[in-house]
């Protein structure tokens, strides 16, 4: 590809995979591959956890805007330089280990778990021909990696010999577990739809436009319902209100991480935030288009622009959240997690498979619109109302005495 | 349950399924939520408590003894550091011990005042009381803020009166101890016309949600006659459905004047306890908007009464009001000396808290967490 012969919008576009090219152009050609790869890792390296020291700004003082109060607005101007006194804190912080902690371990955890979800960035599309590496089961590697920072959690919990972290790499555990299947469940669809579970590809089949419409799933029956099912069980899987039980302030302290300090803790905040940012990313690649304008007349917006200002709507959603909603409980939690999302994942792939049966003819368009939109919807409100039912909970009304 | 029945009565005892061994917890003294230092001796079988024992006395800091060696006018400031959260009616409850002890009579002018004042912390009080136990629940402080920032106001406004925010000291034997400065009852008006719009607030969020509801029905249960039995007071007991409203009962200051309402609940579990406290706060609106429209002119207290080292004749003497959290009462003793012989406080905090472990066994840990907060206590109140 010759820059030169591109449009502006187009080098905007390839910006960073010429900057790679440019930095591979010094080196031997049997090196190159292996530089391709390092600039690729450094570049994500370097540039999520900014966005994680972005967030924690933007989480505070948008927590702060929700509850009356300005939030951090000492360090610097607005408060923006907040995330780096917090670095400098916790860097200069001593780092307790408990006595009768199993110090090895007590050390691993935090490293595994952050290790563990960085990994899960290598297959995540962020911009058009920008991914670490494109793999064929991009997505299966994604979930494999995914599902390891459950050991890291349990590690945590086991090796502090702390009961508060005891219960809360409990809850962890069960609740990782459980959420992980409607999770790769609500998934699936998309990969039915595409054929393929390389994210690439995945992007690329949601990259067309119906006038100035994008062909994103999440504009399906299927996709609206597969998207809903992912953003809850992703809101459980990364701990995030009202799903935040493994380190429910109010009643476990921290949760796995209570014996944490210093750089430790942060490398745990570091995990929970960049895992939140891998699962929102994969969610967009999934169901909003990844990487595509949601308009056509948008298109001369770069890429991964594109992807970013995504990954910031996803992540004021998640702040949203958490300044909005109460916790649920261990046992309402597991109840949701088999008795309403697994069924209505299954459903849902059912009602994918169907979509695809009844086919894009000219009179098929809308029936199975209808039909699919129809069953989703009927099941939602029928499940729901049996199991609110069941539960017996409602509205009341109070008398008064004389 | 009789009262025979009670004097045999234990908490209910669960068995622990056979597998593992219990965790025992030791909830406090510096849990996140235990609202001070209290803590909570718990078993668990995985997430069931089996046990609950509540450890209490970190903030004993001797005020009953203390007021003994004081003069009767000098306690008057102990009794705002007891609930810190309702300065205002402590001293009101101080006061009417006193009065009742030595025969005063409190001028017109000075009740109205007492009513405005008392009213005033009872919403603050349930306000906070229902941030704090949403905080508890999970929900990151943002209605914890909106229920501080209509205390604030109040705060601001019993700050203009008395001087000082929380630890009021504002009552007297026999009235008040400053008279109103200019235009307070209009900035009380004017803040009373604005808590219906914060109290549709809060239920438009809270009272529907899902969450809410999951979390707090039929959860913490207490049952009618064991809360009688236990002396269980305030918003928790009508939220069994036991009328008694000490307000309505002893109808002391001038509350046979106001048109109120007693809300009572059904199944006494928490959310009752919320809905009551919320349906209390709207009453609390309407005694306030009564009491505000004729307060009399005259003198805050009686100018012939002697308030500094008065000797009480010898007697006893035990004056009570409806706090927001409860009956809270003040036991006299004098033996015709400038202090008194004994000084008993029945604090609401204390009691209500006794039935915990009754409410709690065989629940999970994160609703001992919201059980103990539905209760609504201080723990300066329950140290004393």
């Amino acid at each position: 590809m010759n820059f030169q012969a591109l449009t502006l919008p187009e080098k905007l576009d390839q910006l960073f995979v010429f900057v790679q090219h440019w930095i591979m152009g010094f080196f031997p050609a049997h090196w190159q591959p292996l530089v391709g790869a390092l600039v690729g890792v450094v570049g994500i390296v370097a540039s999520f956890p900014a966005i994680f020291a972005l967030t924690t700004v933007l989480e505070r003082k948008g927590l702060g805007r929700m509850q009356n109060r300005l939030g951090p607005n000492r360090v610097g101007p607005l408060g923006i330089f907040q995330p780096v006194a917090d670095g400098i804190k916790s860097l200069t912080k001593e780092d307790i280990v408990p006595v009768s902690a199993d110090g090895v371990v007590h050390f691993l955890a935090p490293v595994v778990l952050v290790v563990a979800i960085f990994l899960g960035y290598a297959s995540l599309p962020i911009g058009r021909n920008m991914v670490l590496v494109n793999i064929d089961a991009g997505l299966l590697f994604f979930f494999a990696v995914g599902a390891s920072t459950e050991l890291s959690i349990f590690m945590a919990g086991w090796s502090s010999r702390n009961k508060y972290s005891l219960l809360g790499a409990m809850r962890a555990v069960a609740q990782m577990i459980s959420y992980e299947v409607p999770l790769l469940m609500s998934a699936i669809v998309a990969v039915m739809m595409t054929g393929s579970l390389s994210t690439v590809k995945i992007v690329e089949a949601q990259s067309g436009f119906t006038g100035i419409f994008p062909h994103w799933y999440v504009f399906t029956p299927w996709g609206f319902a597969g998207f809903v099912l992912f953003v809850i069980a992703a809101l459980a899987e990364t701990n995030r209100t009202p799903f935040d039980l493994p380190e429910g302030e109010s009643e476990l302290v921290a949760g796995y991480f209570t014996e944490y300090s210093g750089f430790k803790f942060a490398l745990f905040f570091l995990g929970e935030y960049l895992g939140m940012m891998s699962i929102a990313g994969f969610g967009i690649t999934l169901f909003l288009g990844g990487w595509g304008a949601p308009f056509s007349f948008l298109n001369f917006i770069p890429s991964w622009a594109w992807f970013f200002l995504k990954l910031l709507a996803a992540l004021c959603f998640f702040i949203w959240l958490r300044g909005t909603l109460p916790r649920l409980r261990q046992d309402q939690l597991m109840n949701f997690a088999w008795k309403f999302m697994l069924p209505m994942t299954l459903l849902n792939l059912m009602v994918a498979a169907a979509w695809r049966f009844l086919g894009d003819s000219a009179t098929g368009a809308w029936l199975r619109w209808v039909l699919c939109a129809g069953v989703l919807l009927l099941a939602y409100v029928g499940l729901g109302r049996v199991l609110m039912r069941k539960q017996r909970l409602g509205a009341r009304s109070y008398r008064y005495a004389e | 349950m009789s009262t025979a029945a009670f004097k045999s009565y234990r908490p209910p005892v669960i068995e622990p399924s056979n597998e593992g061994e219990l965790l025992e917890v030791a909830m406090g003294p510096h849990h996140p939520s235990t609202h001070g230092v209290f803590r909570m001796d718990v078993a668990l079988d995985g997430e069931i408590v089996i046990k609950l024992k509540p450890v209490f006395g970190y903030l004993h800091r001797n005020h009953e003894k203390i007021a003994e060696k004081a003069s009767y006018l000098a306690s008057m400031p102990y009794t705002d550091r007891l609930d810190y959260f309702c300065s205002m009616t402590n001293n009101w409850a101080y006061a009417i011990a006193v009065e009742k002890l030595a025969g005063i009579e409190v001028p017109e002018r000075a009740q109205y005042i007492r009513v405005i004042t008392a009213e005033l912390t009872r919403i603050q009080n349930h306000a906070s009381a229902i941030g704090f136990l949403l905080q508890e629940m999970g929900a990151s402080g943002t209605p914890l803020m909106y229920a501080f920032r209509e205390r604030e106001k109040i705060l601001d406004i019993f700050e203009e009166l008395s001087g000082s925010r929380m630890m009021c000291n504002y009552m007297r034997f026999g009235g008040c101890r400053v008279e109103l400065p200019k235009d307070w009852l209009e900035k009380v008006a004017a803040i009373v016309d604005g808590l219906p719009r914060f109290i549709d607030e809060i239920e438009a969020l809270l009272t529907g949600n899902e969450i809410l509801m999951a979390r707090t029905q039929g959860v913490g249960v207490l049952k009618p006659d064991l809360a009688v039995n236990a002396g269980i007071t305030g918003p928790m007991l009508r939220a069994t459905g036991v009328n008694y409203d000490i307000r309505k009962v002893d109808r002391y200051g001038i509350y046979d004047r106001f048109e109120f309402r007693v809300p009572l609940g059904d199944h006494g579990d928490i959310y009752d306890r919320y809905m009551v406290r919320v349906l209390e706060m709207r009453e609390s609106v309407g005694i306030l908007r009564q009491a505000l429209k004729d307060v009399p002119a005259g003198p805050i207290v009686d100018p012939k009464q002697k308030v500094r080292g008065f000797r009480p004749k010898p007697g006893e003497a035990y004056g009570r009001i409806e706090g927001p959290k409860g009956e809270l009462g003040f036991y006299l003793i004098s033996d015709g000396s400038g202090n008194p012989y004994r000084y008993r406080v029945r604090p609401p905090s204390l009691i209500n808290l006794t039935v915990l472990e009754d409410m709690c066994i065989g629940q999970n840990v994160a609703d001992v967490v919201l059980t103990f907060g539905s209760v609504d206590i201080v723990l300066g109140e329950v140290d004393r």
